[in-house]
């Protein structure tokens, strides 16, 4: 497949805008200023970036607790996402549901989840709608490899095996479920061989390759779009930050982490597009620039909505 | 005078089901067997026949999955009505309703609206033992974001799942097994019973009785019995036990000051817990008496006949209540 420069610009600028938005999130839950739990995803960026740069907002995804990547990526608004996680009125969801459940239905986010694995089950109604409605849109759920030991995971993916739903399922591979490390509740060493069991195909990837991840999610997309049923898409990844912002991740072995910020997804893209002349290092500081602007508009646009009222905790709960 | 038809509970709700899905195409089922076989006890056939796999769905046996789609369908605006067979395995499917389906639209800020339907079948009376005859409605009842209706007969059956199915929120409908097979004359032409409104089914004036879901059989026996031992209960089937017609409730007992709650499920942290508290608060002075309830005592449901009789309320242990409160 021969990926234009438009798309390499965008896989670009979709990491970035994720990175940046998390890497501010981080000072603004540290300032105690961000209320409730906050799990980053910065690392992992090229999956969403790689995934969602084949959607469009009538197709949908759902995420986790480590959500904030995938709506980034997927064309939420940036600025009611960051009123949302500092419980604002102009939050996405009025300031109820914060970092672990926010949704911006609109762009097709159907929502995070603060239950593991819950987002594989609900998918599965967006799919079968998808399919009710004879469309041609798909949904497409993120989950952790720690999600893969739920009911959810074996529930949902032999409904859309069975019921042929143009559900895509998307592992990111971060090698921990909390503290956790994968060989201690995973006896497989790829996840993807799983899909074999409900007659689906699945693929394992290195998820620090955007480009990759593009290709290889443009073929899921094509399998769920062609109505041909789910499919799982394993990409290799790791997180740079704890399982939660304060972890102070005593678990990790020595040197692992050096190890990965090597193969960042970010700096790894960076080289290659100077490499191959799509952008010069002006030219990727300019898309910096644009990214960190929106994201320093955002907070002040957070910091200026005003707290919900009390009335608030009573509207919106029937119909 | 509106033409009649005799009919039982399970055609009710199928002919309640089979309108709907006639009149509103985004309307479909979703279960174990509930297309091909139409259920375990044949609810919904003929469905499939009507309306097609597409709007007749047969899955895996995966509670959790099944109402978690409708949820996540009922987000993207379709009507899913699923079945979950017997009300015990629902305890797989808490997650949905609790987690995710009665919070969603709430947490979302209203982005998104809930519109489905979970059928759940109580079985009590049939000796079908601990795992097929619990009445779990009381913790669907205790969550915001969400109804729960109970019909009692053909009429309510028909008139509440219409209701049901044309909400905006998720709706537990829980039908009784032990009643699906009697009949009754209800309307040849549509109808509604509407959702959180209780029904007097005898106007009395010494002592009302509260009903819930297929108890109401047991109480109209007892309101005979009472009438010829010279008391006139009036009984109201509540119907909707979330939102609780409390209303209706008060307007009874500020008639008759006196208070019977009867159901199947346990009495400790029971509907009638709920319904007698809210009633001392408000109407304390109105009161003969304390308020009675008439459930099962706290301990599991056993297939063993003679301990299920024990353990289920029925008319006597009704009529019983009723006259240790008239004094
Ligand atoms: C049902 C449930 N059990 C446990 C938890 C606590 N918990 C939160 S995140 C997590 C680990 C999830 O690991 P994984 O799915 O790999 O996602 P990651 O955090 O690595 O992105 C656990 C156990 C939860 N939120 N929900």
């Amino acid at each position: 497949m021969k990926i234009s420069k438009d798309v390499k610009i965008d896989l670009y600028t979709r990491m970035v805008r994720q990175r940046i938005f998390e890497d501010e999130t981080t000072v603004n839950f540290a300032s105690g200023e961000m209320p409730g739990f906050l799990h980053l995803s910065q690392g992992e960026d090229a999956v969403p970036a790689g995934v969602c740069a084949n959607l469009s907002n009538e197709d949908a995804i759902y995420t986790t607790h480590r959500g904030h990547g995938c709506i980034i990526a997927k064309g939420a608004e940036i600025k009611p996402m960051m009123a949302e996680l500092f419980g604002r009125i102009d939050g996405c969801c009025k300031g109820r549901a914060g970092s672990m459940h926010f949704a911006d239905v609109k762009t097709g986010c159907m929502g995070s989840n603060g239950i593991v694995g819950e987002g594989m089950r609900i998918a599965l109604g967006t799919a079968f709608a998808q399919k009710y409605n004879k469309t041609n849109n798909i949904t497409v759920v993120f989950f952790g490899e720690g999600a893969t030991g739920t009911g959810a995971f074996h529930e949902s993916f032999n409904m859309a095996a069975t019921l042929k739903l143009p559900l895509v399922f998307v592992c990111n591979i971060n090698l921990y479920a909390q503290m956790t490390p994968k060989s201690v509740h995973i006896a497989v060493e790829d996840v993807a061989v799983r899909a074999a069991g409900y007659g689906a195909p699945g693929v394992t990837i290195d998820g620090n390759d955007v480009e990759k991840v593009y290709e290889e999610f443009a073929k899921a997309a094509k399998h769920a779009r062609a109505g041909k049923g789910p499919y799982l898409l394993e990409c290799k990844t790791y997180r740079h930050h704890g399982h939660f912002e304060g972890d102070p991740c005593n678990y990790r072995p020595e040197g692992e982490l050096e190890e990965w910020m090597k193969k960042d997804p970010i700096v790894l893209y960076e080289k290659k597009l100077k490499k191959e002349a799509v952008l010069t290092d002006k030219e990727m500081q300019a898309i910096k620039d644009t990214a960190r602007k929106e994201v320093i508009d955002a907070v002040a646009f957070a910091r200026a909505s005003a707290m919900p009222e009390v009335e608030e905790l009573y509207k919106d709960i029937l119909a | 005078m509106a033409e009649m038809k005799k009919i039982n509970v399970q055609w009710a709700i199928n002919h309640a089901i089979a309108e709907e899905m006639r009149r509103d195409p985004s309307v479909f089922i979703i279960g174990e067997d509930v297309g091909g076989p139409g259920g375990p006890f044949g609810v919904t056939r003929g469905i499939k026949a009507e309306f097609g796999p597409e709007r007749a769905v047969d899955t895996p046996i995966s509670e959790g999955a099944i109402v978690g789609l409708c949820c996540g369908a009922a987000a993207a605006g379709l009507r899913p009505v699923a079945e979950i067979m017997f009300m015990n395995f629902i305890t797989l499917a808490v997650e949905e309703f609790y987690n995710q389906g009665s919070k969603m639209r709430w947490m979302f800020g209203g982005q998104v609206k809930q519109p489905f339907v979970v059928r759940a079948m109580t079985a009590g009376g049939f000796g079908a033992g601990p795992h097929h005859s619990s009445s779990l409605e009381g913790w669907f009842a205790s969550m915001p974001g969400m109804k729960v209706v109970m019909p009692s007969n053909a009429y309510t059956a028909k008139g509440l799942m219409k209701s049901a199915i044309r909400d905006d929120n998720p709706v537990l409908y829980v039908e009784p097994l032990s009643s699906y097979t009697i009949k009754q004359d209800i309307p040849v032409d549509e109808y509604l019973v509407p959702i959180g409104k209780a029904e007097v089914v005898t106007q009395g004036s010494d002592v009302t009785i509260v009903s819930v879901g297929r108890m109401r059989l047991e109480a109209e026996k007892a309101v005979a019995k009472l009438k010829a031992d010279g008391i006139n209960a009036e009984l109201l089937d509540l119907l909707t036990v979330n939102p609780l017609p409390m209303e209706d409730i008060y307007a009874s007992v500020k008639k008759t000051n006196r208070l019977v709650i009867i159901h199947e499920a346990k009495e400790v942290m029971g509907i009638g817990a709920e319904i007698a508290a809210s009633v001392q608060e408000k109407l304390f002075d109105w009161l003969d008496a304390p308020v009675a309830r008439c459930a099962a005592p706290f301990t599991h449901i056993a297939f063993q006949p003679l301990l299920e009789k024990h353990y289920l309320p029925n008319a006597d242990k009704l009529v019983a209540k009723v006259k240790g409160l008239m004094g």
